[in-house]
This record gives C-alpha cells, structure tokens and sequence, in this order.
C-alpha cells in the first residue's frame, strides 16, 4: 500500500495520490467503453450487411449512405419503446438479468491488451479473468429464462446454462495449451511470445522450420486448438449455428421472449460484446495480437490498429459462419462438446506438455520453470 | 485507502449477502446471494494478493458449480409454505454446528496471531515469482501426494456418482451416430413404380 504521504496538489488542495489514480482510470475505462459501443454500432451493421451479401440482398441501406446510421436508429427506437414487465415474472431478477450480462460483457475488456502498454488492468492472471468473466455470462440468461415466468424463456434458459457450461471445459483446455507453450498467464505476455512473426503466432506454428520436425507435432495440434476454440466461442456465445437457446423455430427467441426495449437492447449489446471478447481472445492467444506476420509492432498507436483490424476479420469469421451453417440439433451439439472436444483438447494438453518438456530448444523455455 | 474502501465495501457485501442467503424466502433467491457471496470472496482474495485463488474461486464455484446449482434449484417445484414448517424444530441443530464453527473460528485466529503477536501477516511470494508459480512450485513437490488423493478422491465420487446413476435396460433405443452419418441413398430409398389405379398392395 502506498504511505499517506503522497499528495497531489490541484486547485490549491492536497489531494491523496490515489485520487489522481482513480481519475486516470476512470478516463481510461470510459475511452474503451466508447470505443466499444462506436464500434459495436458499425460491427452489427457489418453482420447483417455480411448475412445479407450472402443471400445476395442489400441488407440494410436507408439510414445514412449505405445504411451507415441504421444501429444508431435502431438504439433510438429500442430506447423509446415502453418496457414491459410481465404480471407473473420475478420483477427484481428480471430486470437484473440484463443489467448483469450488460455490466459482465465490459467488465471483461479490462484486461484485454490493445497494444503495447493500451491495457486498463495489466493482470498477472489475466487470461484466466477472460476466462471467469466469460463463464459468468451464462446467468444473466439462466437469470432472464427463469425471472420471466414463461415456458420458452425457461427452456432456452436451461439449454443456454448447459451448452455454455460444457464448452467452457473445452475452451479451459484449448487455453492451457497456449498457455504451455508461453509459460505465463499474463495476456501481453502471451501476445509477446508471438512476437517474432506468423511463425510464432499459435494458430502458425506450422511455418516455424527452423524447428523442423517438431513444428509438425506442434503446429497441426495448435492448428486444431484454433479451430477448435473458434468453434467453442460459436457455442459459448450462443452464435449460429449453435444458438439453441434462441431457436426461433422451437423456442420463438428462447430467453428473450418476455424482454422489450432497453432490457432487450441490453442483452443484445452484451451478447454482441462478448462475440467480440471471443474475436479478441483468439486474436490474443492465436493470432499474435497486434503484431504483425511480418515482424513485431512496438507502437503503440499502430499495434492498436493491428488488433483492431485483427478483431474485425474474426468478427467476419463468425458473421460468415452465421449466413453460411445451418443449426445443429441440441443432442449433436452435447455430443460435440462432451465426446469430441473435450477428448481431443485433453489428448492435445498431454502432447504440447509433452512437447514443452521434452522437445522444446532450451533458449525458448520462457522463464519461471 | 483505496484498498481500505475496497475491503470495507467487499466485507460489508460478504456477510449481508452471506445472511440473505439463509434468510430468503425463494430458494432461487438464496442461490443468487450465494453466488454473490463467492463473488465477493474472490473481490477479498485480490485484495490479500492471491489473484490466482481468486480467478479459480471464480472459475470453479461462481463459473461452474454455482451454475449447476441454480439448475436444479429452478427446476425443483418446491412448496415454501411446507418448508417452513418444520423450521424451528432444527433450530437446536442448526445453533450448535454454528456454535462450533464459531468456536473454531475464534480459537484459530487467537492461535495465530498469538504464536506471532501480531494480526495474521499475508505471506509474500519471494521477488519475481507470480501467484500462481508459487503455488504449482509447493503443490507439485511438497504437497504432491496430498493432490493426487484428492484428485482419486474426486475421481471415486464421479464413478460413484455414474454407478448409482447409470441402469442398462433392455430394449432401448439409442442413436447410433456412425450408422447414421454412413447411411448412404441405396440403403434409404427404394423407387417403386406403381401402376395407376393399383397401389402398393
């Protein structure tokens, strides 16, 4: 703890040194939300001009050139309809539902690095808090499927809790792979250790010769970690073609169905939010960051742009996924996660252990073992 | 001070959250304030510097076991006016396991901080070694033998847990996912040519 004898002088008043603090930060959190929300407006407009592309439409094109301005438009709709609070619905927890996976979706991105030194909480165990704070996404829904008092809220409420709890299993063990091979839970660590160049990013190490024959062993595992941890965050994020919770054709839109305006305009933007905190990890632990393919970046203005170009092509990835796959039946869904992933991700932990203790160059063991 | 705020603000939502989850009347309710609970747990755990206990807390009890429980709290159809019932008759029980736990409480914290006349002192992890390396360093050497039985321990409570649970019955039908994913249009689909006026028959 820092002694009381810091002060700070500011209009003539002896302020303590953590009050400067505590405004830094604050400054810091705000500039990320806005950038955020600013983006998260031109993202979901992305998606549906992306799904509409696909079906060869428009999309939408009324509001402002190219329909630019249409998230914006649907915000003041969704803001100025009457919220409707069922007769039968548990009126604390319903409203609560929403606020929670609002607040958790932002609370996550305190620890994402979006450049060299652009972090708001530089956490020793940062991927680690990604990884809780992506975990507790699941009760806002459970929470909204219940408080509602209504048959399908309920079922997608359920189905939700359990799809998302078996995918965090695998994901858990998709992370610790990368994190074997890093040797640190510290997230600019991780995008560090990639440093070098496509070669080194996790998702790539298959181009990493000057290891010959065991960049083979590494490379296709770490291939299949990226696919598989793209595929987790589809089902995690309950995105297409996973999104059974909200299977408009068996569940109307599962937990949602009670919710209207700005609960509803909530839960959307903390759905989309954690999309785009899915887009961010695998950028972190698979696709170097905000480095570049060809050699490290170490501004901290260009290094932001990297990442943020780097989010917007995985985002396309999952807007593709959505216009493209077709939804998979619930049971297909468990057997995936329980009988595939979870099996391969176990068998890939034992092989990249294996790998890291026997088989890595010395000079490469990160420090700490 | 900061951190005093923090702690203050942690503590105060620990033990009335802690108290609201006995004194709910919605079981469902109870389940959320637990949850709140661990949730400000791990808020402590940061501030004692033991961030990787923290994040498991998370992880394993708000994350995972928590979630579990909330499942199968909703889906119990339970009648709060029959629960309440036998309430007081417990009491008794209910009293002395508290008393017991307090007394146990009281005399650890006296022990340690009258074996070093101080208020218990958070042990620092030695320069440069995070959280997380200090305690994988002690639990695969020190206490390694502890951890695997704790592991089999687990590992028996699954098995139990699927032995008691798992009845084969004849005659039931499952899904064979290779049979299906093999199923070619040969073995499907069979044209018939039927004659107008005729049928299959």
């Amino acid at each position: 703890m820092s002694p009381d004898l810091d002060y700070i002088a500011w209009f003539g008043i002896d302020w303590p040194v953590e009050v400067e603090w505590a405004l830094v930060k604050t400054g810091q959190i705000l500039a990320i939300m806005i950038l955020l929300l600013i983006s998260l407006a031109f993202l979901l407009l992305f998606d549906r001009k992306v799904w509409a592309a696909v079906q060869l439409r428009k999309g939408p094109n009324v509001v402002g050139p190219f329909g630019l301005l249409q998230s914006f438009a649907d915000f003041f709709k969704f803001v100025f309809k009457e919220i409707v609070i069922p007769a039968g619905a548990n009126k604390t927890v319903f409203i609560l539902a929403p606020l929670i996976t609002f607040v958790l979706a932002f609370v996550a991105w305190a620890a994402v690095p979006w450049g060299p030194g652009i972090v708001i909480a530089d956490l020793n165990v940062g991927i680690l808090y990604l990884f809780a704070i992506s975990s507790l996404g699941v009760y806002g829904i459970i929470m909204g499927g219940w408080a509602s008092n209504s048959k399908y809220p309920f079922l997608g409420g359920l189905r939700s809790a359990a799809q998302m709890v078996s995918y965090e299993v695998s994901i858990g063990f998709i992370i610790i792979t990368v994190l074997l091979l890093v040797g640190s839970l510290n997230l600019t660590d991780i995008v560090d250790a990639q440093r070098e160049g496509i070669w080194m990013w996790h998702g790539f190490r298959l181009f990493n010769v000057q290891e010959f024959p065991s960049n083979l062993l590494v490379g296709a595992i770490m291939l299949a970690m990226l696919v598989m941890f793209f595929v987790s965050a589809l089902a995690e994020t309950n995105r297409p073609p996973f999104d059974l919770p909200e299977a408009e054709s068996e569940l109307v839109a599962g937990y949602q169905v009670e919710y209207s305006s700005t609960p509803y305009l909530l839960f959307m933007i903390g759905e989309y939010l954690n999309i785009v905190l899915m887009c961010a990890m695998t950028t972190i632990l698979f696709l170097g960051g905000w480095h570049l393919p060809w050699g490290p970046v170490d501004h901290p203005a260009l290094g932001m742009l990297v990442f943020y170009v780097k989010l917007w092509i995985m985002f396309f990835m999952f807007a593709m996924v959505k216009a493209i796959v077709p939804r998979y039946r619930y049971d297909q869904l468990m057997r995936l996660g329980w009988k595939i992933f979870l099996p391969t991700s176990l068998v890939a932990v034992a092989a990249i252990a294996y790998y890291v203790t026997f088989m890595q160059p010395a000079a490469a063991i990160t420090a700490g073992g | 001070m900061l951190a005093a705020i923090a702690f203050y603000v942690l503590a105060a939502v620990a033990v009335i959250s802690a108290f609201a989850v006995i004194a709910a009347r919605n079981p469902v309710h109870s389940v959320l304030f637990l949850i709140l609970t661990f949730f400000t747990a791990a808020g402590l755990f940061v501030l004692l510097g033991a961030e990787f206990l923290a994040m498991l807390l998370v992880v394993v009890y708000v994350g995972a076991v928590a979630v579990l429980f909330l499942f199968v709290v909703m889906m119990l159809d339970v009648d709060f006016a029959e629960l309440k019932q036998g309430f007081l008759s417990y009491m008794p029980v209910g009293a002395l396991v508290a008393a017991v736990l307090l007394a146990e409480l009281v005399l650890v914290a006296f022990a340690a901080s009258g074996a070093r006349g101080a208020p218990l002192a958070i042990a620092e992890t030695s320069g440069g070694v995070t959280n997380a390396e200090a305690i994988g360093l002690v639990l695969y050497t020190e206490y390694l033998l502890a951890f695997q039985l704790a592991g089999l321990v687990l590992l028996v409570a699954m098995i139990g847990a699927i032995v008691l649970t798992l009845r084969h019955r004849p005659g039931v039908k499952k899904q064979d996912i290779s049979a299906q994913v093999g199923r070619r249009r040969s073995e499907a689909v069979e044209l018939k040519d039927i004659r107008p006026g005729q049928g299959l028959g």
